[in-house]
């Protein structure tokens, strides 16, 4: 069984896997890192998204051995001493999640945009959230949050 | 998904090694395909051979009158590159509208083209430009190398190396999405350059990408979208789904296709 190690949210960690877990098994299971949902298994929903040396990816369609020697942050790895990451903080204020099971995924992705692209216009948030599915919102307030991090990290 | 015996070769010489020794090997790019195609079991191979850690691969450069892409090099690279935003920025366009940005994050060109998806936006590129595939073999002209649904000029021991594009004149992409999938229900390339005047259209054929001869010769005449008026292509040999009728879709060659030239400007 191959062994793997990656630093995820800063801290070294190795585990033993098979050839086909996935990186998002690895997280919830091994490590029991469970910030980071699985939803479609299908690549298409992106609740399972999280930066892999600094890029965001769907770790539900990427193998953990893949990972081998990756920097990993998940949602977990977003505040800093209980402090909430400006997007989460965002999230909460703008009431950009309803039940929530999307909103790993959309933090990660819309941090991963907001290195690109430090004020993106509601079109680019769009755009950039194809990757993203989520059944409650309608988008609306995630755009809002999205938009109204970008201007809290700014300054 | 089955298990299988994971190997990361750092060289081609390892990579074709570990496939060679393997009963059923099949190789891995960015697996964003091969993946969901496991997780299904559509696929079982022993063993998967990842070529994401190989480095003479992955990148971008200017060789001459072409840009030379690397098979391991991802969509988001293929999209953000300088020099492929200047001198084709079609083939920019293409690579940032292929599926979503974690896919284009990972999924490369090379998975792309080996894997022939009908409805994949790269085989229209590779043939709407005249692009030649570099393989650890062999050069093959993009012509050549799409040689059916998912089937490819690729011998069972062979890997992409690069991709090279001659930079052409002038060249356009205009796609119809699928609005869930985002792969191509028709899309067409556009171009005239060294390698002449081209029209590819993905997505549409039965047989994966394909040339529209009478559309290229309507534009050799004269470079412009109103140069198609009344070309049409048949609707016999394409694609009918629950997305699109073949008669759609033959129609929608004609839209993309003129959408397409106007795009190259």
């Amino acid at each position: 069984m191959p062994s793997v190690s990656m630093t995820v949210n800063g801290k070294a960690v190795t585990g033993e896997v098979e050839g086909r877990t996935l990186l998002v098994e690895f997280l919830r299971q091994n490590l029991n890192l469970t910030g980071t949902h699985v939803g479609c298994d299908t690549s298409q929903c992106g609740a399972c998204v999280v930066h892999v040396n600094g890029k965001s990816i769907k770790a539900c369609t990427t193998l953990a051995v893949q990972a081998e020697g990756a920097e990993i942050i998940t949602i977990e790895g977003m505040a800093t001493n209980g402090d909430l990451h400006p997007i989460q903080a965002a999230f909460k204020e703008h009431h950009g999640l309803q039940c929530g099971f999307c909103t790993p995924g959309m933090v990660m992705s819309a941090a991963d945009l907001l290195q690109r692209n430090s004020n993106p216009s509601e079109p680019e948030v769009r755009e950039w959230l194809e990757g993203n599915i989520c059944r409650c919102t309608g988008y609306q307030n995630i755009v809002k949050a999205i938009q109204a991090a970008a201007q809290a990290m700014r300054g | 998904m089955y298990d299988f015996n994971y190997h990361r070769p750092k060289s081609i010489d390892e990579a074709l090694s570990a496939l060679s020794s393997a009963s059923d090997g099949k190789l891995m790019g960015g697996g964003q395909t091969l993946l969901p195609t496991l997780k299904q079991r559509l696929a079982s191979p022993s063993d998967v051979v990842d070529l994401s850690a190989i480095s003479e691969l992955s990148g971008i450069t200017e060789q001459g009158g072409a840009i030379v892409i690397g098979a391991g090099t991802c969509h988001a690279e293929v999209a953000g590159n300088a020099s492929v935003q200047s001198k084709i920025p079609a083939l920019a366009a293409l690579a940032e509208g292929i599926g979503d940005p974690q896919v284009r994050n990972r999924g490369t060109i090379g998975g792309s083209i080996a894997n022939n998806d009908p409805a994949a936006d790269y085989p229209a590129a590779l043939v709407g430009l005249g692009a030649t595939v570099k393989t650890n073999m062999r050069e093959v002209a993009a012509d050549d190398f799409f040689t059916g649904m998912f089937e490819t000029a690729l011998a069972d021991d062979e890997i992409v190396t690069a991709v090279s594009f001659p930079v052409p004149e002038k060249a356009g992409y205009a796609k119809f999405p699928n609005p869930a999938s985002r792969y191509a229900i028709v899309g067409v390339m556009a171009s005239k350059g060294p390698a002449g005047v081209r029209v590819a259209v993905t997505g549409a054929g039965q047989g994966g990408v394909f040339r529209v001869s009478a559309m290229e010769t309507a534009l050799a005449g004269h470079f412009s979208a109103e140069a198609l008026t009344g070309v049409s292509v048949p609707a016999d040999d394409l694609n009918a789904d629950l997305h699109a009728s073949a008669e759609y879709r033959a129609h929608l060659v004609g839209v993309m296709a003129k959408r397409a030239v106007d795009a190259a400007g």
